[in-house]
């Protein structure tokens, strides 16, 4: 292993967002050193669902990410090649009684003066885009922006295209603190010696807290819990994204107590995955069987085909968020020579490629292409205070 | 029309019980009949729809044992466990997938969730004060080109066919793999008149004569071993030992296999191979405890394989790490079915102590069911114990003798399948390391085996085996912490990587109903 | 081999009848009648049968009386059982 060289940018974590943003410091000209305990995708990306959504953002900062990261993934799909399965299956948001479709419409036209396709679906016309949908909906709105991408295989590509650029990638090397002097970061400690680095980029998901607090400072990320149930090889019977209008609500929510919204999809393998709850609950490992089946009967409700499907396992993984729901993009005033990229909760895949951008840019010195300030990672205490 | 109601309807109240037995083999019936004997009442969930598990397959009602072992052993168990059902105090439940054991928070008993009937697939749930996990092994098949055309099964499928259901696997078979299974099962199926091409043994059963202390303790067993010998000698079935078949040929079907020489690393020999024509595989080397089950519910395990078979820890009363949870059987480690008994007979009696304790102790707090089990008449007595210690050495022993040499993985080739489920093969897997991917979960996620309806449970061993005979895998392993079953040390949680929430594939109907619980059924970390 | 002859029962296979031994699993009375497979893999179209023989392995999965991915080596044949094989999924194009 090659402790004690010198870097421009040492990567902590090797997730979607950490391997994208190698793949941009590369890119632009810089000596990068990725560094992660697991191997690739072993934290949150593992979990993943592999999401690049448009239809689930408000307008404001996370959508215009979300509308510029969906472009370059555009891009980045023709380098990574089909192995990543990139599918730009679509979106369709459906609402389950007139009040929820008045609901969806109202938000649905935010987005659109946003710069957001929306395409409003009247009830009659559910079953032609998705023929499995239970009859008795109040429509909904189909976003043909939304793609599915498989997040672990994506994570690997874009390290590997990375390496080809001339990043350095240590697995199984944990980061134990961030080394700073006179008051700037001077590099990483790690479990096999010290890494010299001008800049560090967090990228470490939920523990990217942890990470902040060895150079002292405060970064309020935790993590929230998801399960997802998976059923096996079934035929093609759900053709998009699918789900309830009440997710967007969810993500938005601060509480801390459950939420479980419908969210469907099928995938390339021919197995349906089944979202998406959401519980503050710390690290919690345990596995429940009442969420999970909360999970399956919204999913029944919605696509009353699967009421026969099998289960054949659920998994769990635990989302990055912060408290105000916007990641943590930029450089830390706090500290010259760190930077963050994290707390993307639900959304780390879709977002990955801009927030390597944005981080590729700020360390190169240049112009960011969308403006960072509420994205900045000094800005809890004055939200606290506020 | 909306044909899914607006309410998923809540399940009935859980079957209540003082002990719960998951398994209907040698361990389970035996548990079973002995708590009963207590004065317990009991409930056995068995995957299969007729009692014996696979060591005593039960045969058609016109059966009369012949291709069985200890058969009079089993029938009077049979008979036993047949009254106790009659009399009301086993209910037993054949043909019921259970698919979670979980210990709910409030209150101190457990819970045992089933799909019952394959046919219907219906919830069924138990409550029960003690458990029994004796959810037995299953054959460990190595991955070789043409291993999933049909025809190629494993040593106990064809047993299964011969004792459950007096049906012959095929006309020209060889058995092929490595322990001592593979002789009871080769002699049964030239009794029954099939041509037994061939019995093909890996390892040097010679190697014996290496452990006298650990195959004197299992003298007993030495007259069975000479039955089998003498069978296949009259049927004049050629034994070869340091062989392997390395390949199966065929359109549509086995048509023929590829025997080869191996060393004692198990590599082939090159200008050894032979074919041998055969229309059955029988392929076996050495089982694989089942013990999600037990995982899941917060067991702890040991490794019993160097790829990644897993055993249950338990203490001298067959209870694990969590009160009032046992197991005995192939889930404490693979033994054969006397070992077993002796296991399910002490597990009996501390679970109907447990049991009598949890109903006594005012909370009927855990600790009241350690208590009750530690102190009780559940430890086993001298004679029992002493049984149970000799046979675990010869157990120990087989081991040795018959482990799984490193050298398989050169038997497979990039188009050979691993992945039954999911037809992922060798290439593919080695693709994923190249992409950086060094150790099984992370070739799991890249590669994607093991992601479909066994779980992993056929191919996670070979997974664990190629990824780390991988020359890439030698190189990225950086400080060497690897345990050998392709998983880092440092990281690696046993339990983790074994424990499936769902053991059995379970329709959405019947986890929706268990949305409606007001218990929240966790399971413990 | 029983030297006194079987009771057999009767089912129907892909729409035609056949006579198999009572008291045998599904993949016994399939091996019996010298019909090794009875289903096909969804990637390769593969033919599949009885491989690990106590329900472990789902290869030998067969639908019965309209219920998709019945492990076949576990379920007995009960008379006038109508048993389809497999392709792909196993729940045909139209779903469970």
């Amino acid at each position: 292993m090659s402790s004690g060289r010198s870097y421009d940018v040492v990567v902590v974590g090797a997730g979607i967002v950490g391997s994208a943003c190698a793949y941009f410091l590369a890119r632009a000209g810089l000596t990068v050193a990725v560094v992660e305990r697991g191997t690739v995708a072993s934290g949150t990306t593992g979990a993943g669902e592999g999401n690049i959504l448009v239809s689930d953002k408000e307008p404001g900062p996370e959508l215009e990410l979300a509308r510029l990261s969906n472009r370059l993934w555009r891009e980045l799909g023709d380098e990574l090649g089909p192995a990543a399965e990139l599918e730009p299956k679509g979106g369709l948001v459906v609402a389950a009684g007139p009040q929820q479709r008045k609901q969806l419409d109202a938000f649905a036209a935010t987005q659109a003066i946003a710069g957001v396709q929306t395409r409003p679906v009247a009830p009659d016309d559910l079953p032609e885009l998705e023929p499995h949908l239970a009859a008795g909906l109040a429509g909904g709105v189909f976003y043909p922006q939304d793609m599915q991408v498989q997040p672990m295989m994506a994570a690997a590509l874009l390290l590997r295209l990375a390496r080809d650029l001339g990043a350095d990638v240590q697995l199984r090397t944990e980061v134990t603190g961030v080394q700073t002097a006179a008051g700037r970061v001077t590099g990483v400690s790690t479990s096999r010696g010290a890494l010299a680095a001008g800049q560090v980029v967090n990228a470490a998901g939920p523990w990217a807290g942890e990470l902040a607090w060895t150079a002292g400072l405060s970064l309020p990320v935790l993590p929230r819990r998801g399960f997802i149930v998976v059923t096996e090889p079934l035929p093609v019977l759900i053709r998009h994204k699918v789900y309830t209008a009440d997710y967007v609500a969810n993500v938005a929510s601060g509480s801390a107590g459950l939420e479980t919204s419908t969210v469907i999809e099928g995938t390339a393998g021919g197995t349906v995955l089944i979202g998406a709850s959401r519980e503050r609950v710390g690290f919690d490992h345990s596995s429940s069987l009442r969420v999970v089946g909360m999970l399956a009967g919204q999913a029944m409700r919605l696509f009353p085909v699967l009421a026969e499907a099998r289960a054949i396992r659920f998994y769990r993984g635990f989302r990055p968020y912060c408290p105000d729901h916007l990641p943590v993009i930029g450089a830390d005033g706090r500290l010259p020579g760190l930077l963050h990229a994290c707390g993307h909760e639900g959304a780390g895949v879709g977002l990955a490629p801009v927030t390597g951008q944005l981080i590729a840019q700020v360390a190169a010195g240049q112009a960011p292409s969308l403006p960072l300030g509420p994205l900045r990672p000094d800005r809890f205490e004055e939200l606290a205070s506020a | 029309m909306n044909t899914v109601p607006d309410q998923i309807p809540a399940p009935g109240p859980p079957a209540r019980t003082d002990v719960a037995i998951i398994g209907a083999g040698p361990a389970g019936l035996t548990a079973a009949v002995t708590a009963a004997d207590a004065g317990c009442a009991v409930c056995v969930l068995d995957l299969g729809e007729r009692p014996g598990g696979q060591f005593w397959r039960s045969g058609p009602a016109t059966g009369d044992g012949r291709f069985h072992h200890g058969w009079p052993a089993f029938t009077a168990l049979r008979d036993r466990f047949a009254a106790h059902v009659a009399g009301g105090r086993i209910d037993y439940r054949p043909g019921h997938a259970v698919f979670h054991v979980g210990s709910p928070r409030a209150g101190a008993v457990f819970r045992v969730h089933a799909v019952a009937d394959d046919r219907r697939r219906e919830h069924a749930a138990v409550e029960a004060a003690a458990v029994v996990i004796a959810t037995g092994a299953y054959d460990r098949q190595l991955p070789v080109p043409g291993w999933t055309l049909p025809g190629v099964m494993s040593a106990g499928a064809a047993q299964a066919l011969l004792k459950g259901s007096a049906v012959v696997a095929g006309r020209r078979i060889v058995v092929a793999g490595s322990g001592p299974f593979l002789l009871p099962v080769a002699a049964g199926l030239a009794q029954a008149g099939a041509r037994v091409v061939a019995v093909v043994e890996a390892g040097q059963p010679l190697d014996y004569l290496r452990h006298p202390v650990g195959v004197a303790a299992a003298w007993r067993k030495l007259p069975e071993a000479g039955g089998y010998l003498a069978r296949l000698a009259r049927h004049r079935v050629p034994l070869l030992s340091r062989h392997a078949v390395v390949a199966a040929h065929g359109d549509e079907r086995l048509q023929s296999v590829t025997v080869a020489k191996v060393s004692s690393l198990w590599e082939r020999v090159p200008g050894s191979e032979r074919t041998l024509e055969a229309d059955v595989l029988a392929s076996g080397y050495g089982f694989v405890p089942q013990v999600e089950l037990l995982a899941e519910a917060g067991a702890r395990l040991r490794a019993v394989t160097s790829e990644g078979g897993f055993a249950a820890v338990i203490g001298p009363d067959q209870q694990t790490a969590v009160p009032g949870l046992f197991a005995a059987g192939e889930t404490t480690g693979v033994g054969g079915a006397d070992l077993a008994r002796i296991e399910g007979l002490i597990a009996g009696r501390a679970a109907a102590s447990a049991a009598a304790s949890a109903a006594v102790g005012a909370a009927g707090s855990a600790a009241g069911r350690a208590a009750g089990s530690a102190t009780g008449p559940a430890g086993p007595d001298g004679r029992t114990e002493r049984e149970r210690a000799a046979l675990r050495r010869f157990a120990a022993v087989m081991d040795r003798v018959h482990a799984v040499q490193p050298g398989w993985t050169g038997w497979p080739d990039d188009d050979t399948v691993v992945c039954r489920c999911e037809e992922v093969t060798v290439g593919r897997l080695r693709a994923a390391i190249d992409l950086g991917a060094d150790d099984v979960r992370s070739v799991k996620l890249l590669a994607r085996p093991g992601m479909g309806w066994c779980q992993g449970r056929i191919c996670s061993q070979a997974v664990a085996a190629l990824t780390t005979a991988h020359p890439r895998y030698r190189d990225d392993a950086g400080t060497g912490e690897h345990d050998g079953t392709g998983h880092d040390d440092a990281t690696f949680d046993a339990e983790r990587a074994v424990s499936r929430p769902l053991a059995q594939p379970v329709p959405l109907r019947v986890l929706a109903e268990l949305g409606s619980e007001d218990d929240d059924a966790v399971s413990a970390d | 081999m029983p030297e006194q002859p079987r009771p057999r029962i009767d089912i129907t296979v892909d729409g035609v009848a056949w006579s198999v031994p009572a008291d045998c699993t599904i993949a016994a009375a399939f091996t019996e009648h010298g019909q090794p497979a009875w289903r096909r893999t969804r990637r390769g179209a593969r033919p599949r049968g009885l491989n690990c023989g106590i329900g472990v392995c789902f290869d030998c999965l067969v639908t019965v009386n309209g219920m998709p991915g019945v492990r076949a080596c576990l379920a007995d044949v009960r008379p006038g059982d109508v048993i389809c094989t497999e392709e792909g999924s196993g729940f045909g194009e139209h779903g469970p």
